[in-house]
């Protein structure tokens, strides 16, 4: 009984992840990839990715310090950024690197740091929340 | 008992990405496909381990010879890398008379219709859409089937020399692989990119967020290249 409850609780949590738009279609690609020969799949490439995410958060913080903005380096750190958000489904996150682009495209100072915090809250939020998906499935 | 005289080795891919997450990605959908795979983060990296060292000097020496350790059967390669792209390191392996067999796939998480088309013409066997997808690492097969290993080392080494002798007889005298290509391999390019503009469909309806963000890519490609310090960026779209 105990254990059907935990499997509920783990479906539920895994469908309101996609239904509330943090994952896509692409962290289903990752699940499908998991088998008995790679059991922690995706646990690792989750893993790999806030690894990832965290040095080019340092990254961006860095840049935006220094005056003027270098735009280019900025969206280049954002294009590797969306694209390890694109590899594992983090939609949000993706979303929000991709305006993140568009400020550094219009060369818009305030507008890269707004959309640079929304960023951040975007990949605080997804890490906890799977994180906490994690703890419950593994 | 006599040695083995068939050895199934499997095929094994090259897949270079300087993204840690993206190689370990490609690593895991490579190998469900029973590939060996050796991942590299860098053109470099994959230029030293296909036997391709100092390619600069390269070009005023005569031939180098390729490592003889190390066969590669395809080489799969992200575009946007720093220092060597995907496409420089395309070029470097499409000219290099012992290595311009290898069947060469990119990857790329930006949908550029002029990137794409600019790879395939330089000889690129594929040009895949990150993220990749086990539908798409299922294409390869035709391209790394040529090249299977179905014999001994040594045999392999004869008829692969065969092989490329003959590759390189039918296209001594081109100036340009791709217009003297064969009526097959003009079919399989025309095929090829029928399947990139179809791919580029089904990605834009099943990733709509993504595509409405970068369908105008070619002209904020043009836009960039019209700053000083965005020309050197963007204006050949060859670095990302």
């Amino acid at each position: 009984m105990e254990q059907n409850h935990t499997k509920r609780q783990i479906k539920v949590t895994r469908n309101s992840l996609f239904e509330q738009g943090y994952l896509d279609e692409q962290f289903t690609q990752l699940e499908d990839l998991q088998d008995d020969a790679n059991p922690n799949f995706v646990e690792e490439i989750v893993t790999s990715f806030f690894s990832d995410s965290t040095r080019l958060i340092r990254n961006v913080e860095t840049a935006l310090e220094n005056y003027p903005l270098d735009f280019c380096k900025l969206d280049d750190y954002m294009h590797q950024f969306m694209g390890s958000s694109s590899s594992i489904g983090a939609k949000k996150v993706r979303n929000e690197c991709t305006q993140f682009q568009e400020y550094c495209k219009a060369r818009n100072d305030d507008g890269c740091i707004r959309a640079f915090q929304r960023v951040k809250q975007e990949h605080a939020t997804l890490k906890r929340k799977l994180e906490a998906y994690f703890q419950v499935s593994l | 008992m006599g040695l083995i005289a068939i050895s199934e080795t499997p095929l094994h891919v090259l897949a270079v990405d300087d993204s840690n997450l993206d190689r370990k990605l490609i690593e895991r959908l490579l190998k469900t496909f029973s590939y060996h795979v050796t991942a590299v983060d860098s053109g470099s990296k994959a230029l030293e381990f296909l036997g391709l060292k100092d390619v600069e000097k390269m070009e005023k020496i005569s031939p180098f010879s390729p490592n003889p350790e190390v066969e590669v059967n395809m080489v799969i390669t992200d575009y946007c890398m720093p220092g060597m792209t995907g496409f420089e390191l395309l070029k470097k392996i499409k000219e290099s008379k012992s290595l311009k067999d290898i069947p060469v796939v990119i990857m790329s998480s930006d949908n550029i219709p002029a990137r794409i088309n600019r790879c395939l013409e330089e000889g690129a066997e594929e040009f895949f859409l990150k993220p990749v997808r086990l539908s798409d690492v299922g294409k390869l097969k035709p391209y790394l089937s040529k090249n299977e290993r179905k014999t001994t080392e040594e045999e392999e080494c004869v008829s692969s020399d065969n092989s490329r002798a003959t590759y390189n007889d039918d296209h001594n005298d081109d100036d340009d692989d791709e217009v003297e290509a064969s009526t097959d391999e003009d079919e399989q390019i025309q095929m090829l990119r029928k399947t990139i503009e179809e791919q580029c469909v089904l990605n834009d309806n099943s990733r709509a967020m993504h595509n409405d963000d970068h369908k105008d890519d070619d002209d904020e490609v043009e836009a960039w290249s019209d700053e000083d310090e965005q020309s050197q960026r963007f204006s050949k779209d060859q670095s990302c």
